[in-house]
């Protein structure tokens, strides 16, 4: 993961930083023979990690708050607390960032394990298994390793490709593929944070799509003012379609998550409706496509003609840096994490809440915009009724990993537009269907949401201990 | 749908008994909640709308709706309306209904919960007379498009009983979806390998109440926010079933993808009623058990002690705690529950309604089936009735588009899903799940 290079900005609360861990000792086995000091250290490590997970619990958690406040206070989300470095090699295992890693190799193991339970040489070699099982391990590792070869090459760097420029050339995919990804990831995550659970990034982008591409194809202006008009009218599109749905939410109280997905399917059937009208539709043709976009209206490629690799990356770039902006330096931002965190104390506190659920679903709408604009205007260069593929939908997944912190979902967004432009090319070479990529994705969002599993799995969850430990503590304290 | 209005509704403040007299006199005029407009004006402009498009500018064609079908054992003659004069008539008792509320609302009193309800029959009535009486062919069977619609809302049903079992004890449920995919998925593969649909049915059930036991697991006791849980559980059955299809399905369809049948039994007599007859005694198994399974969970949640304890734990887990009752077992196992029944409801696509299983069978009917269990108010009756309206909805475009009319058959499709938006904006408004949804427990 990327995580190590993200700065480290004010809302992401660290392990570390959580003041009221006593002096951390390394955990020591519980011996029968000295249980009371054994205990007391075991507690203290546990104290530890009950906070790291708290801190992954909370930060995960800004989806809920609309349902649940989350359990930090605003005012705990900012400024830094030394942390101390003697535990050092604990918080290497088991803090948030080894726990990531070891999510995403756990959900990669369970991927190869389906992948090879469905392989031939697998089941043949099973057949014999007991006679010579080291023929079965060899066929489960090289089934699950070709597949995730074959991904990586799809994604990354492919060394058969011809030159620097080929064999770079999934990376600009990756690249590509992500852009729409980060975008709509951005959308999803600031409304999380404001409580709000916005599943309509879907319904966002192909309404912003839909303006985004007749400004594009209808309209015929001279270079620069095109393209900024296109990408005016989908962002404004965008805005609108989820602003109506902050709107709804603020007056009448209709819960966002049905209003969104209700949203979703309007938006659907409107575009499929559209470009079925002569003013959507391609003259000359019969399918539910429209007129290719003005080469006015559509991203300059920013590496040069061989990839697809466009404008709307830099965009991305661009707006990561301002949601981290609204988020933890402005006014609005604080007001968004604070209705978040809970409505009634924001309220309380003179908060307009209406207004910043308006506001902020109208952003997120705005920024799922840029991701229909950067699908018309930059990678498909025409309308058709799978604009939006299934980007606002992973889009959720995205935030969901990136832990609804900007760059933390740029990351997951590069990763998920690498798990797709990779799939391509393994559906190619192995015939692994795509369908991995959403398995392995799901996995890894689980996971990462839950901490203690994964540190079960690998052996270094201390809590079993303390389970039998603390009652014993408890039994004895009972009895004195 | 009248037992909506009787059932225990959580969204009117009980006068707690504890509460001093002084209190008590600030209480009325805290919990005495200002009547809004909004009922009045969602209920006006509809109406308007309603009269200008269906009566107004309505069609003047002859609409016929037959009741009876061929096999029925008497006949009643088609329902024959001038489409003109029928959305006159209509509109204006929706007008009628309208001016009602606001009269009521400028005595400051709400609308009893019957008026939307018969506004919406109404509102339905009129569109289904505009939509006939405009049509190519002026002639549906009314007994085909209310019979198709129950088929339509079967998966629906179970899946909104699945929601409602687990949002009234406490976890949201966004995984219906990826509920009914592991049950249809589930049930095809073992009824084929089996030659048995009913093995493929428990299958389903097991299937869907596996999802449902990860949902929880993670929900419960690692204390993740049970809607990302939901979310994720939906693309990983979505992944995994997809996979397995290409991988294992497609191979070899005969082998792994076509599974035995549920065919409908016609109970003799009854099944001959007209109207009637198709809807409740010419059903599958799993159409049967949609009846049962709608009564089953209204009874149990309302009129049992388990219902009482699992409600409890939805409201107020703290206070079912201290008197004993374990929140979070209760919470596990009703959800658990829930996946089963809602696994059932996916079994009907592969074992019922379609011969195999596709990708994406389910085809985001979990997403309505949600929208079913929030507009019937986390009422078991109330989520079947919504169903219904959906499925109505569902089966009314297909139908539409083969008589053919005026109206884009995208709109058609769309008209569900507007009807929602304005039903959770303008007639529920504020709805109120249970008060502990989506909050886990965690002791002490």
């Amino acid at each position: 993961m990327t995580e190590s290079r993200q700065p480290r900005h004010a809302a992401e609360p660290d392990p570390a930083e959580t003041p009221a861990t006593p002096a951390e000792t390394p955990a020591t086995p519980a011996t029968p023979g000295n249980e009371t000091p054994a205990t007391q250290t075991q507690d203290a490590a546990d104290a530890e990690l009950q906070a790291a997970d708290a801190a992954t619990a909370t930060s995960l958690d800004t989806a809920g708050g609309a349902m649940r406040p989350s359990a930090v206070p605003v005012s705990g989300q900012s400024g830094t607390v030394p942390g101390g470095p003697d535990s050092l090699m604990r918080k290497i295992f088991t803090g948030s960032g080894m726990v990531s890693v070891l999510a995403v190799l756990l959900a990669l193991i369970l991927g190869g394990l389906l992948i090879a339970s469905t392989d031939k040489a697998v089941s043949t070699s099973a057949g014999y298994l007991f006679a010579r099982p080291s023929d079965f391990f060899s066929a489960v590792w090289s089934a699950a390793t070709r597949s995730y070869v074959a991904l990586f090459q799809g994604a990354v760097f492919n060394p058969r490709g011809s030159g620097a420029a080929g064999q770079f050339a999934p990376l600009m995919e990756t690249l590509t593929i992500a852009t729409p990804l980060i975008t709509a990831g951005l959308g999803v995550a600031l409304a999380f944070r404001a409580g709000l659970f916005n599943i309509g990034a879907q319904g966002q982008i192909i309404m912003s799509g839909i303006l985004a591409a007749w400004v594009g194809f209808a309209l015929h202006l001279p270079v620069g003012l095109h393209l900024l008009l296109v990408l005016v009218a989908g962002v404004v599109g965008g805005a609108l379609w989820a602003g109506l749905v902050g709107f709804l939410k603020a007056r009448t109280g209709a819960h966002e998550v049905i209003l969104t997905i209700m949203f979703n399917y309007i938006a659907l059937y409107f575009l499929r409706y559209l470009l079925n009208t002569p003013a959507f539709q391609r003259p000359g043709e019969t399918n539910p496509i429209s007129p290719i976009l003005d080469p006015n209206a559509v991203y300059p490629q920013i590496l040069g003609s061989q990839y697809r690799l466009h404008l709307g990356f830099l965009l991305a770039i661009a707006a990561t840096v301002f949601v981290w902006w609204v988020l933890n330096r402005s006014t609005i931002g604080f007001e968004f994490r604070a209705v978040g965190a809970n409505p009634k104390a924001a309220l309380t506190a003179g908060i307009n809440v209406p207004r910043a659920t308006i506001l902020v679903m109208a952003i997120a709408g705005a920024l799922a915009g840029m991701s229909g604009v950067a699908q018309v205007a930059g990678t498909e260069k025409v309308l058709t009724d799978g604009v939006a593929a299934t980007y606002g939908f992973d889009a959720i997944t995205v935030a969901l990993l990136g832990r609804s912190t900007p760059w933390g979902t740029f990351a997951a967004g590069l990763l998920f537009g690498a798990f797709r432009a990779g799939a391509v090319q393994m559906q190619i070479q192995t015939g692994t269907p795509i369908d991995i990529v959403l398995v392995v994705q799901s996995l890894i969002v689980l996971f990462i949401a839950a901490p203690p599993l994964v540190r079960a799995v690998f052996g270094l969850n201390p809590r079993k201990k303390k389970a039998t430990t603390s009652k014993k503590a408890a039994t004895t304290g009972a009895a004195a | 749908m009248s037992t909506t209005a009787t059932s225990p509704q959580p969204g009117q403040p009980q006068p707690a008994p504890s509460e001093t007299p002084t209190a008590a006199g600030q209480r009325t005029a805290v919990t005495a909640k200002p009547v809004t407009w909004k009922v009045p004006v969602t209920l006006g402009v509809l109406g308007v709308v309603a009269f200008i498009f269906f009566g107004l500018m309505g069609p003047h064609q002859t609409a016929k709706f037959g009741i009876s079908t061929g096999s029925d054992f008497f006949q009643l003659p088609a329902l024959e309306v001038n489409a003109f004069i029928g959305g006159i008539v209509l509109s204006v008792l929706m007008l009628a209904l309208a001016a009602y509320s606001v009269v009521l609302k400028t005595r400051d009193r709400k609308a009893p919960g019957w008026v939307p309800v018969l506004f919406i029959v109404l509102f339905v009535a009129a569109f289904l007379i505009w939509v006939v009486g405009g049509a190519r062919t002026t002639n549906i069977s009314l007994a085909g498009l209310i019979a198709g619609s129950v088929t339509l809302a079967v998966p629906l049903v179970f899946g909104s009983l699945s929601g409602v079992l687990c949002e009234r004890v406490g976890v949201v449920n966004i995984a219906i979806e990826g509920q009914l995919l592991g049950g249809a998925f589930t049930a095809a593969i073992i009824a084929t390998l089996t030659h048995n649909p009913f093995l493929g049915l428990l299958a389903a059930a097991v299937a869907g109440a596996l999802v449902s036991m990860v949902l929880a697991l993670f929900s419960i006791k690692y204390v993740v926010n049970q809607i990302i849980v939901g979310v994720v559980l939906n693309v990983l059955v979505s992944g995994v079933t997809g996979f397995l299809f290409s991988t294992v399905m497609q191979a070899d369809k005969d082998k792994f993808n076509s599974p035995a049948h549920l065919d409908p039994i016609t109970i003799p007599i009854l099944g001959d009623i007209p109207l009637i007859g198709p809807i409740l005694f010419k059903q599958s198994l799993i159409g049967y058990l949609m009846y049962i399974a709608v009564i089953v969970v209204w009874v149990g949640l309302f009129k049992t002690k388990w219902g009482l304890r699992v409600r409890a734990v939805g409201e107020h887990p703290q206070a079912a705690d201290t008197m004993g009752i374990k929140v979070n077992a209760t919470r596990f196992w009703n959800v658990t529950l829930g996946g089963a029944i809602a696994g059932i409801g996916g079994s009907f696509f592969t074992l019922v309604a379609i011969d195999s299983f596709t990708k994406e069978i389910s085809g985001g009917r979990g997403f309505i089936a949600l929208a079913a269990l929030i507009f019937g108010r986390w009422n078991p009756i109330g989520a079947f009735f919504a169903a219904l309206l959906f499925g109505f909805a569902d089966n009314l475009q297909s139908i539409v588009t083969i008589i053919g009319t005026p109206v884009p058959s995208q709109f058609m499709a769309m008209l569900p899903y507007l009807v929602t938006v304005l039903a959770v904006a303008g007639l529920v408004g504020r709805s109120r799940p249970p008060a502990a949804s989506g909050i886990p427990y965690v002791k002490g």
